[in-house]
């Protein structure tokens, strides 16, 4: 019967109770998309790290593993590498930091495709003139680009030679010596790329690598290794950040619920009394409030789930190329517990002010 | 069953509201003895104490003084959660404004009377019949907006009794109602308490409304007086 008088409140009030469960899907909305945007964002960039086929990955002295650094590394360097035991394949980009998180990748075609099985072309193809762009589908369709169309990147007019299936190391890529030139690096790399002729040559080749005195300051990892760190646990930063959007969303449903609450009881306290009156006792009345709080969470958790959907749609649709959304059904429970945690504190002040109302004094609100 | 006769016993009783800086005395040593299956009808002017004693004898206020011995249980002893246990078994209350739950069908509002006594189960054959008689069949389904006056104070009544209390207490039950209304309430009052044994204490300002039980006692500056005080 209680759940009933639950049920039978949430529909007398239609309005409101449909907008405190869209607010409670936003608040579960705002967590799964930006956690999902997290993680998203993460995985892509693992994914394109692999799509390079290298075994090694070398980076310049002092920079950390996963953040972009312009060219320090001489370039004569891939002459070095290329002559040791069991490396096969050797090559070198430059990384030109465009507005986050973007940028463009100086590459040299011939062994960046000889190392990575080569782009796949969806339209046009590899570079003709200096100022040719090569862009992934994402970014051309972000941009509505066509092969043949002009772009200003770094203030330069480049003409876009080649729309490629995406999933090789970057999104824009540019030929090494311009984008070198162009950052008056001439003869340096950003990173160094080392494909062995054997997969199981690689501890080996890294053991080599940190054996050598002159690379001692090197960042040198495996792939496997540098993709390891692609996650959100090897980032403080963005692990703070999913702290900080979740207690957001706490914050957000308590003031959804509190308010809501707090005019339902206001709006019953006639109704308070009567149940007083007829033998409830404060924990009954306690208990209907905290139900229909738990009702409104749970579905308007429902409601964000499905809104994320939607968050992802469009950011895949409009912006696919600067954002990636990774849909999260293990964080599914864990926004619905958010929710009903932030949902039963807002509760928590109008249901006890609800259960220790005098019945006299409800019985003779109007 | 206790060895008295009397299912409601009230001895000196008093009680003082603060309302501001000023001690208001309701009640000032009131007695009253309800004999078990009595119809009781209790009539004052507005601030004679009636709605304070009311209140007092349906456990929704405690007393500042004096004794109250209700089924033989002794009000004044009971805590918070003693009077809410009265309230669940041994009272029923009808009220000048029905006050039904809007939320809930005239079924649903008898059936949450019984839930929180803790009552499930079909309901019992006596409580059919009242319902018989008080004309509810084909109505129980709707909401108390669709019902008239009549009809939703009837369910009120319905609610009131589904426990099946050892005290229905009537405040002003009529109030609300047309003269037809209100003789067709009263009658069904009368009914309940000559066929099924209901003990009953109204509380009205109407002295017609009086007529309708076996005994009218009146109050007056907060206390009880049997015959109609003199103009």
């Amino acid at each position: 019967m209680i759940n009933k008088l639950v049920i039978e409140n949430l529909k007398h009030r239609p309005v409101r109770t449909f907008l405190s469960m869209v607010a409670i899907g936003i608040e579960v909305t705002m967590v799964l998309t930006l956690v999902g945007l997290s993680y998203g964002m993460l995985e892509e960039s693992a994914r394109r790290a692999r799509g390079v086929g290298a075994d090694i990955i070398i980076r310049p002295p002092g920079s950390s593993a996963l953040t972009l650094s312009n060219a320090p590394m001489p370039e004569k360097l891939l002459e070095y590498f290329g002559k040791l035991p069991h490396v096969k394949i050797v090559t070198g980009t430059v990384v030109h930091p465009l507005v986050f998180p973007e940028s463009v990748t100086g590459i040299d075609l011939a062994t960046f495709s000889s190392m990575s099985g080569g782009f796949n072309y969806l339209s046009g193809g590899p570079f003709q003139a200096a100022d040719d762009l090569i862009v992934d589908e994402h970014y051309a369709r972000q941009g509505k680009l066509k092969v043949g169309q002009q772009i200003k990147l770094i203030n330069r007019t480049w003409r876009v030679c080649g729309i490629v299936e995406s999933g090789k190391l970057a999104r824009l890529f540019v030929q090494l010596p311009v984008l070198q030139e162009l950052e008056s690096n001439q003869g340096k790399l950003s990173q160094i790329y080392l494909q062995a002729d054997n997969e199981t040559e690689t501890q080996s080749i890294i053991a080599g690598l940190k054996g050598t005195p002159a690379l001692k300051e090197y960042g040198i990892y495996s792939t496997s290794e540098l993709v390891s760190m692609f996650s959100v646990n090897n980032l403080p930063g963005l692990k703070a950040f999913i702290w900080v959007i979740i207690g957001l969303g706490i914050v957000i449903g308590f003031l959804v619920v509190f308010l809501s609450m707090y005019t339902a009881v206001l709006e019953r306290t006639r109704e308070i009394g009567v149940l007083k009156a007829i033998g409830a006792s404060p924990s009954y009345i306690l208990n209907i409030l905290l139900r229909e709080t738990a009702v409104l969470a749970f579905f308007g958790s429902i409601v964000g789930i499905g809104l994320s959907f939607v968050s992802r749609w469009l950011i895949m649709t409009l912006v696919p190329a600067s954002l990636q959304q990774k849909v999260m059904p293990e964080w599914w429970l864990i926004c619905m517990g958010i929710s009903l945690v932030g949902a039963l504190l807002g509760t928590l002040y109008p249901a006890w002010k609800a259960a220790t109302q005098d019945a006299i004094d409800a019985l003779a609100y109007d | 069953m206790p060895d008295t006769p009397n299912i409601i016993e009230v001895r000196d009783l008093r009680k003082v509201y603060r309302v501001g800086e000023v001690d208001v005395h309701a009640l000032r040593g009131a007695n009253l003895d309800v004999p078990r299956g009595e119809f009781l009808a209790v009539v004052g002017p507005s601030g004679s104490g009636k709605s304070t004693l009311f209140h007092i004898l349906g456990g929704l206020a405690a007393p500042t003084s004096g004794s109250i011995v209700m089924d033989g249980q002794d009000l004044r002893s009971l805590t918070d959660e003693g009077r809410t246990e009265l309230r669940k078994k041994t009272v029923g209350f009808v009220f000048q404004k029905y006050n039904l739950l809007p939320t809930l069908s005239a079924r649903d509002n008898i059936e949450i009377a019984r839930s929180i006594a803790h009552r499930s189960g079909p309901q019992e054959e006596w409580f059919k019949d009242a319902l018989k008689l008080l004309g509810l069949d084909s109505r129980l389904d709707h909401k108390p907006r669709a019902l008239s006056g009549g009809e939703q104070q009837r369910v009120a009544i319905a609610r009131a009794i589904v426990n099946h209390p050892a005290i229905l207490l009537a405040d002003e039950p009529t109030g609300n109602l047309d003269t037809k209304n209100s003789d067709a309430v009263l009658n069904l009052l009368r009914q309940l308490n000559k066929q099924i044994g209901q003990t009953i204490l109204m509380i009205t300002h109407n002295p017609e409304a009086a007529q309708f039980a076996d005994r009218t006692v009146h109050m007056r500056d907060g206390q009880i007086v049997e015959a109609p005080p003199k103009e």
